[in-house]
């Protein structure tokens, strides 16, 4: 995974509560078997209409927004389905950064085991970001190491991850070589359990 | 004395590998189930890296997102029938035993795993499925991942997690006649929202749940990620074992009997602390319907539409605004009214034997209302062969409904089965999300009894009065 250290970029804001993944990524672009391709698919439903056309009443379809890599959105992010295809809809669109009230576990932790980085700040906080960015082009610049975000107008702030997650997101290792560290551990569990 | 625990306390700590200041626990998991969705990348990832699945023996794989219920053995959808010949080749490959298409055991992954009985109490259990929790019904630890996770797991049989918070959902009372385990979770959620939840592990107690059979526990901790904890669980008693007893992969004779010991002490001790606890009057629960795009937006039969202007919010009206929008809704209107299309009994909420006796004395010797197309889909094909065996699928047909061949079906219209945009499906699956059953279909949750009385009236109606009737 691609390690993530400090991210500068275009905000989106999606100012709408539990926002669930069958949003994020309809059931019928699930059955591919690759990780990579389904940018396409994000948001689907809002995004497009039945004969496939551009919704204009949709925001992320509007210029002002293209290329955006931070999104901002409502509590309760990413809840439903454990699919991971969400968080791989959201990277392969281009977001590297979430920001949000609040997560739902399962996708949180999905977020972080693919170098995207989900950003809890508050809800007065939120709705700041949100009104610049529905205003006018808004950039943030999320810094992972120091766990902060700020604007070049003033703007700042901190926010919290736990540190295991936060030293996987800086260093973009492989979990699976790391705990085959542990693999003596494991093996000697086994045996004492069977 | 020892300091009293609770089972999620008991059970992770015989589960813990490695410990660290300042990490998550390495978790030991017991019992690892697989399905054709969220599995291919996590094969691929083993390929790319060279590396094996360590323990074949403590995974076990089935086929129920994509399979069609109809023609079981006609994959229309080419990207589908991929996605399953890639499961059974990945299964091949790393030596995973698969319950595909063609295997007796096939159903839905949560319906299988207890009717076979790998799930037991005090097992730590993953799956690649947020519905994972239901596992939980038998005291057991379970939970969805991603899958990234189902990578971890497949290669190292551990996942790192960090210690939950435990919260005690406490029911009291009794549920009323002709109200159920659905009835009761939904009320729950409705009660205390998607997200009070999240950060724990629920445990149900109280006697509200201790009289619940088996079937009906794994209804109510099915949709504990409905409340946004990723596990949900009862402490086994009686009834668990009972039902564990003689199952395929349970342990046998004098093992069980020690087996029982050991579950036994698992159950939450006297006077152990939770970090939180709510608690609710079973009594006070009603038949419930949602009525909106997240399973809390949620009322009683007997109630009326909520009126968005009665939010306290703006956000909140909003949120309201756009789901009556969604759903083609008038605010205001009693619910009973609302006609329905389609009606869906399945899913691994409510798909089990039992749900579907219970829908059949409903309609028997009825017809489905000719507005309505209702479908019943068993969650496994054992269900399937026990319901023919006892009839089942005649009152059914007779009444009109289509009897289906196992799967997840309609519950996210990833097959064939799919409710068309802006009709109205009565549904006892456990999401009820935009597009959840099809593009612009719009579902109502609710319990198998009331899913077959709205078949058979047309619209949604308080199925205790039919089962006064039935009962009296
Ligand atoms: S029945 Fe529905 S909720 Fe259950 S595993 Fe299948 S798709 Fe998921």
């Amino acid at each position: 995974m691609e390690p993530i250290r400090q991210h500068h970029g275009l905000v989106y804001p999606l100012n709408r509560a539990n926002i669930d993944t069958d949003q994020i990524i309809p059931k019928q672009f699930l059955k591919r078997i690759e990780r990579q391709g389904f940018g396409q698919f994000l948001f689907y439903n809002w995004r497009f209409n039945d004969d496939g056309a551009a919704r204009e009443d949709f925001s992320l379809n509007q210029d002002k927004y293209a290329g955006a890599s931070i999104l901002v959105a409502g509590e309760n992010f990413g809840c439903g389905s454990s699919r991971e295809h969400a968080p791989w809809a959201l990277q392969d669109f281009g977001f590297k950064v979430i920001i949000a009230p609040s997560f739902a576990d399962i996708f949180y932790n999905n977020c972080t085991k693919n170098g995207i980085l989900p950003v809890k700040l508050s809800e007065a906080e939120i709705e700041t970001i949100v009104k610049k960015a529905e205003a006018t082009k808004y950039l943030l610049t999320v810094n992972l190491e120091e766990q902060s975000v700020y604007d070049n107008a003033g703007f700042q702030t901190a926010f919290e991850l736990p540190p295991y997650q936060r030293e996987m997101l800086l260093n973009g290792w492989d979990e699976i070589a790391v705990t085959l560290t542990h693999e003596e551990k494991i093996t000697a569990y086994e045996q004492l359990r069977s | 004395m020892a300091e009293p625990k609770t089972i999620i306390e008991k059970i992770w700590e015989q589960h813990v590998v490695h410990q660290e200041e300042g990490k998550p626990d390495l978790l030991y998991i017991d019992l690892h189930l697989v399905h054709e969705v969220t599995s291919p990348q996590a094969f691929e990832g083993l390929r790319m890296n060279g590396r094996k699945v360590r323990r074949p023996d403590r995974t076990f794989a089935t086929m129920d997102h994509n399979v069609p219920t109809l023609d079981r053995y006609f994959v229309k959808d080419p990207v589908s029938k991929k996605q399953m010949e890639t499961l059974k080749k990945n299964c091949e490959e790393f030596n995973v035993f698969l319950a595909d298409i063609h295997h007796p055991d096939q159903g839905i992954v949560h319906v299988i795993g207890p009717e076979l009985g790998l799930t037991q109490p005090g097992k730590t259990i993953v799956c690649g499925d947020s519905h994972t929790s239901t596992h939980g019904a038998f005291g057991a630890l379970a939970f969805g991942i991603g899958t990234s996770e189902v990578e971890h797991v497949l290669a190292t049989q551990t996942l790192w997690q960090a210690k939950p918070k435990t919260l005690n959902v406490k029911v009291n009372g009794e549920l009323g006649t002709g109200v159920t385990a659905k009835d009761l979770i939904l009320a729950i959620i409705a009660k205390f929202g998607v997200r009070f939840g999240t950060g724990y592990v629920i445990e149900y107690t109280g006697d509200a749940i201790r009289n619940l059979t088996m079937e009906e526990r794994m209804t109510v901790c099915n949709m504990s990620i409905e409340a946004g904890a990723r596990a949900g669980l009862i402490s086994p008693d009686e009834t668990t074992f009972a039902y564990l007893r003689g199952k395929r992969y349970a342990p046998e004779g004098e093992d069980f009997d020690a087996a029982v010991e050991k579950w036994q002490a698992l159950a939450t001790d006297e006077g152990a602390r939770y970090d939180a606890t709510v608690e609710i009057d079973a009594s006070q629960v009603e038949p419930q319907v949602t009525w909106g795009t997240n399973p809390s937006m949620c009322i009683p039969i007997s109630a009326t539409i909520p009126v968005p202007e009665a939010a306290e919010t703006a956000s909140d009206q909003d949120e309201i605004k756009r789901a009556l929008e969604y759903m083609g809704l008038e605010a205001g209107k009693p619910i009973a009214n609302v006609p329905v299309d389609h009606v869906f009994i399945g899913s691994c909420t409510n798909s089990r034997l039992s749900d579907l006796r219970k829908a059949a004395e409903i309609v028997r010797g009825k017809k489905v209302n000719p507005a309505v197309q209702a479908i019943v889909v068993p969650g496994s094909q054992t269900v399937k062969l026990a319901a023919e065996a006892e009839g089942l699928n005649q009152i059914f047909k007779e009444a009109g409904f289509q009897w289906r061949e196992a799967g997840c079906s309609m519950c996210l219209a990833m097959n064939d089965d799919i409710v068309p945009a802006g009709e109205r499906c009565a549904s006892t699956s456990n999401r009820n999300f935009e597009g959840r059953q099809g593009t612009g279909a719009r579902t109502h949750l609710v319990s198998p009894e009331m899913a077959a009385a709205a078949a058979i009236e047309g619209h949604f109606v308080d199925v205790r009065n039919y089962t006064a009737k039935i009962y009296s």
